[in-house]
């Protein structure tokens, strides 16, 4: 139970940190909705689903790293990572922490984002919107082990998506199949074996990560 | 409590610490000095367990939970208020009275009627009272304090020259300074670092 407290603990105080700022969120949603226009003004009239479905994944994908390279940003500028590192608490908890506020803040874009998608491109499936929660939780478990990486280098926002964008096809090809497939089943599936794989090699091996 | 052998420190091709050896018993206050470059933070950051030697070998009887760490950064973040702040750090080490003992350490280093500005608006003398405070909201039995005197004013100052004088009865200190005449009174032994 204190390790779920320690995660709450950090994962409010990321989330009391952006209500704060106001740093990340409004320029996910900018940047969503913003390529959605651009897409729209772009493209044929209807393009076919497979390549909506596809706009729909560079979308989420580069929104996410936009909040993904910002996820650390404050334990950077005030080497506040050290503190965090010290104290008796699992240090993955300090990643789920992490993890987890940046889910809520790709969460809320969405929100806003996927009707803005609907209402320029074509409706979505239920498969595709579970695909959508899937590939958030993959996204945000790998983004954030990658994103604490990349912040103790001087390239960090270069290095992020060049580490990220790689690990993210999987999540691209399940969740483009669950949209577009007849019988999604299969992609969610694996979209859910990928988030469960590399949850469990984040979780475990993230001390490593931000231990000297 | 920490003793070290030949310890030294590479970053790259680069040494930054070499061969340094060193016996801290338990109510020990070791002062560490030397120039610019010498080392020193490096010392105290494998000390409290933030970096590992490449060198050498050092043994540490405190655990985590009982390291004090002052670097020079204040480890606190500035969008959030002192109070909040030291809530959060509480929580991790899991204090039991957690809000009384914040509530005292905050009046004792003079930040009560600031408790909830938000640290970015907090001046350095303000900033590092607060870093104090979150060094000794857990009562650890190792304090590790690089340069605690930057920032301070002469009260500030004066504050913690009184918390070292309370604190040297009971637990241990490590600090590096480059005005060791300040803390020369309470210190039981120095190490000088040299280029």
């Amino acid at each position: 139970m204190t390790y779920f407290r320690d995660v709450g603990a950090l994962a409010r105080k990321d989330l009391l940190l952006e209500l704060r700022a106001r740093d990340t969120l409004p320029a996910m949603l900018l940047f969503v909705v913003a390529t959605f226009v651009v897409f729209h003004f772009s493209l044929p009239a209807h393009p076919s689903k497979l390549a909506a479905s596809g706009l729909l994944w560079v979308a989420i994908l580069f929104t996410a790293l936009l909040g993904l390279g910002r996820a650390f940003v404050p334990e950077r500028e005030q080497r506040v990572l050290d503190g965090l590192v010290l104290a008796p608490c699992d240090r993955s908890a300090i990643w789920l922490g992490k993890s987890l506020a940046t889910l809520a803040f790709l969460v809320a874009a969405q929100v806003v984002a996927l009707p803005v998608y609907a209402l320029f491109f074509r409706p979505l499936s239920g498969a595709a919107v579970l695909g959508v929660a899937l590939a958030d939780l993959g996204i945000c478990a790998v983004g954030t082990f990658l994103g604490a990486m990349a912040v103790a280098t001087r390239a960090r926002e270069l290095l992020l998506p060049l580490m990220f964008l790689p690990l993210s096809i999987p999540i691209v090809v399940g969740g483009v199949g669950a949209g577009v497939a007849d019988s999604p089943g299969r992609y969610l599936g694996f979209l859910a074996l990928y988030d469960l794989l590399f949850a469990v090699v984040c979780w475990a091996s993230f001390e490593y990560v931000v231990a000297e | 409590m920490l003793t070290a052998r030949r310890l030294g420190k590479r970053y790259g091709e680069k040494r930054v610490l070499r061969g340094i050896d060193l016996a801290l018993a338990r109510g020990g206050f070791l002062v560490v000095t030397g120039p610019n470059g010498s080392g020193k933070t490096t010392l105290l950051r494998i000390c409290a367990g933030l970096a590992q030697p490449t060198e050498g070998t050092i043994e540490r009887s405190a655990t985590r939970a009982q390291v004090g760490y002052l670097g020079h950064e204040p480890l606190v973040y500035r969008e959030l208020t002192a109070l909040e702040n030291l809530d959060l750090y509480g929580r991790l080490y899991r204090l039991s009275e957690r809000r009384e003992r914040i509530g005292m350490l905050l009046e004792r280093f003079g930040l009560w009627d600031a408790r909830h500005e938000r640290v970015a608006a907090y001046s350095r003398g303000m900033t590092q009272r607060l870093a104090l405070c979150r060094v000794l909201l857990h009562e650890p039995e190792l304090l590790v304090l690089d340069e605690p005197y930057n920032a301070l004013d002469e009260a500030g100052a004066e504050l913690l020259d009184a918390q070292l004088a309370e604190l040297r009865r009971e637990r241990t200190v490590l600090l590096a300074t480059h005005d060791p005449a300040r803390v020369e009174p309470a210190a039981s032994g120095r190490l000088a670092l040299a280029l």
